[in-house]
């Protein structure tokens, strides 16, 4: 994303271990792998109907949620990559700080409760509550499984560059474990066991950073604007200020959008408020979430600085051009080499848990939304479609593993900003829509969720992002490298037109029985 | 005071026009903090640069006060629902005319 995943195998400087084989990242990597294997067995017993595979029998406590959202939502790009980008751009990489959080409170607002109270286990239940079933959920898969596939592949490439860079395994060696690894904790554990490797993830990663805060401020008397003083003074006084990166305002905009809004349209993370046991729960959850993430945000000011100062700019490109090792290296100077181990298996994890939640998510969409709503009419058994949902984590598991092998050496770092795009254009304006407004029509519905699928990925393909960074192209046809500027209000737009021009009967007589569940769930029913 | 499904209609979407009412206003908050950050990057480098002391520059300082106000906000909407909403809908829920 930010900073590029960068994938070449990067020559390590003598002064650090970073690319050899490290026995205490590989002790802490074990470790992890044996903790979350004797979890997904444990969770593998009590997975026995669709209620606990995709919703953990809707048993999470809003504490546990918090945790796993923030487990869910953090990827490898936020430790590595704003950390890797603050070091070598200084303040320019706390704009994605901000803009990755900044997401959350909309959630809350917005999504979380109705959602809870609407739906059942994917955020296409609540779109197609009071419309025509199968279109509906046909569009509605399309957007799920673009944001997904594309998260997937940009974590997928990401975690293969990063685990060769770090273990000393080879690329292949490393995407085969990482997708192993996946497919076994879905496929067996489902929700439940993907649910607590998000919290041990959440964990890990949380301690690991706030660990690494504290020995970077400790040089500093715990001072962080010390820190940031060392850095201006070694670095001039362009770091503490924005710079080249924002270079066009749209641009800033558009990126903004795409962040803001995509955070409330991803369906990993609107399937996790179906795990809490009501509308209350779910609000809460959000809440922990929010400090939970926002923390972790404010870490990353701190490491970023850090590295800049301790490791340096120079060194760090030295070992990846990216930037994405600086938090490493920097664990390595403070900790030695066992706390590189540490940091390694902890980047590793959460590589790991991103891709499970993606892959639970794809699944469900395959087999709840298509399978069982628009192939079988919804008259399918629960353990036909616990089988359908088991066979498509399968079928995802592999798919990722060998986009992984086949985007090898790719740029996909665009890729997320993009799955970010399709879920503000395609899932959000939809959902907001169908929860909130009465005359929304299946016509307006499945018209605004392609057109913000399509537009986004037709925007995408015609921006500079493809054109000039990928074809090297002088120029491209669209100026903003995100479409979230455009395809956000086509998208409602669209919605909101097609609905007006169609008959609404459809949907208005069900809208009083909606009203009254969305605000008291199911038990008033 | 009469205790007909009608007035529990009329109840919840009272409720959920205050709710809405809230959503939105707390989301416009939250688009304006965080746009109008942008914005300042994106037109007004010189005032980000600004120092409010010895390493700590204006444009940090937003940066994590737009952290902070996420919190806020979200803090105030739970609190708001906890206190009001929830209280609100169980009323709603306990009225004996209402259940079918």
């Amino acid at each position: 994303m930010i900073a590029a995943f960068l994938l070449q195998a990067a020559t390590s400087p003598p002064q650090t271990r970073i690319g050899q084989p490290n026995a205490m990242a590989m002790v802490f990597f074990f470790v992890f792998i044996a903790i979350t294997l004797g979890i997904t067995y444990w969770a593998a017993r009590r997975t026995r109907t669709t209620e606990h595979f995709y919703a953990a029998g809707r048993s999470i406590s809003p504490g546990q949620n918090g945790f796993a959202l923030a487990g869910d939502y953090m990827s490898a790009a936020s430790f590595l990559g704003i950390a890797g980008l603050v070091s070598t751009t200084g303040f320019d990489g706390l704009i994605y700080s901000t803009g990755w959080l900044v997401g959350w409170p909309v959630v809350l607002f917005l999504i979380a409760e109705p959602l809870r109270n609407l739906g059942k286990y994917t955020f296409a239940d609540v779109v197609a509550l009071r419309l025509r079933q199968a279109p509906v959920r046909i569009a509605a898969a399309i957007g799920t499984l673009a944001t997904v596939v594309f998260y997937l592949i940009a974590q997928m490439v990401g975690a293969g560059g990063l685990i060769t860079l770090m273990f000393g395994l080879s690329y292949e060696t490393a995407i085969v474990i990482v997708g192993a690894a996946m497919i076994a904790y879905v496929l067996f554990g489902g929700m439940i066991a993907t649910t607590w490797v998000q919290i041990v993830k959440a964990v890990l990663l949380l301690g690991g950073a706030f660990l690494l805060a504290m020995l970077v401020l400790a040089r500093f008397n715990f001072n962080p604007a010390a820190l940031f003083a060392a850095a201006a003074e070694r670095y001039g006084d362009a770091v503490l200020a924005p710079g080249q990166l924002v270079s066009n305002p749209w641009d800033a905009f558009s990126l903004g959008l795409a962040l803001m809004f995509g955070t409330a349209g991803l369906p990993h993370i609107l399937m996790r408020f179906y795990t809490v046991p009501d509308a209350r729960s779910a609000r809460t959850s959000v809440f922990y979430a929010t400090g939970l993430i926002g923390f972790f945000y404010l870490l990353t000011f701190i490491l970023g600085f850090g590295a800049m100062v301790l490791v340096g700019p120079d060194a760090i490109r030295a070992v990846d051009r990216g930037g994405n090792m600086a938090a490493p290296l920097l664990a390595e100077l403070l900790g030695g080499t066992p706390f590189l181990g540490f940091i390694a298996a902890v980047a590793f994890a959460t590589i790991l848990a991103v891709v499970a939640g993606l892959t639970l998510a794809g699944a469900s969409a395959l087999s709840h939304d298509l399978w069982v709503n628009v192939v079988r009419h919804g008259r399918a058994s629960g353990n036909e479609e616990l089988k359908v949902a088991r066979v498509a984590t399968v079928i995802l598991g592999v798919a990722a593993v060998m986009f992984g092998i086949t985007f090898k050496g790719q740029n996909v770092a665009f890729m997320v900003s993009l799955a970010f795009a399709i879920a503000a254009s395609a899932n959000f304006p939809a959902l907001v829509m169908a929860i909130f407004w009465r005359r929304f029509s299946t016509a307006g519905a499945v018209s605004s969720m392609v057109v913000g699928t399509v537009g986004t990925l037709l925007l995408i393909w015609l921006s500079p992002t493809v054109q000039v960074d990928i074809l090297h192209h002088t120029s491209a046809w669209f100026p903003l490298k995100n479409p979230a500027l455009v395809t956000i209000p086509l998208a409602f737009l669209v919605g909101i037109v097609v609905s007006l021009m169609t008959t609404a009967r459809e949907s208005d007589e069900h809208y009083a029985q909606h009203e009254r569940r969305m605000h008291m769930g199911t038990a008033g029913d | 005071m009469q205790n007909t499904p009608g007035d529990a209609t009329a109840q919840i979407r009272a409720l959920a026009a205050a709710r809405w009412r809230i959503a939105i206003t707390l989301t416009i908050a939250m688009v304006c903090i965080y746009f109008g950050f942008i914005a300042l990057i994106a037109f007004n480098r010189e005032f980000l640069a600004q120092r409010v002391t010895r390493g700590l520059s204006l444009g940090i300082l937003l940066g994590a006060l737009v952290i902070v106000a996420s919190w806020l906000l979200t803090w105030v909407y739970v609190r708001w629902a906890n206190r009001h909403y929830d209280v609100a809908l169980d009323a709603i829920e306990r009225r004996p005319g209402d259940r079918q």
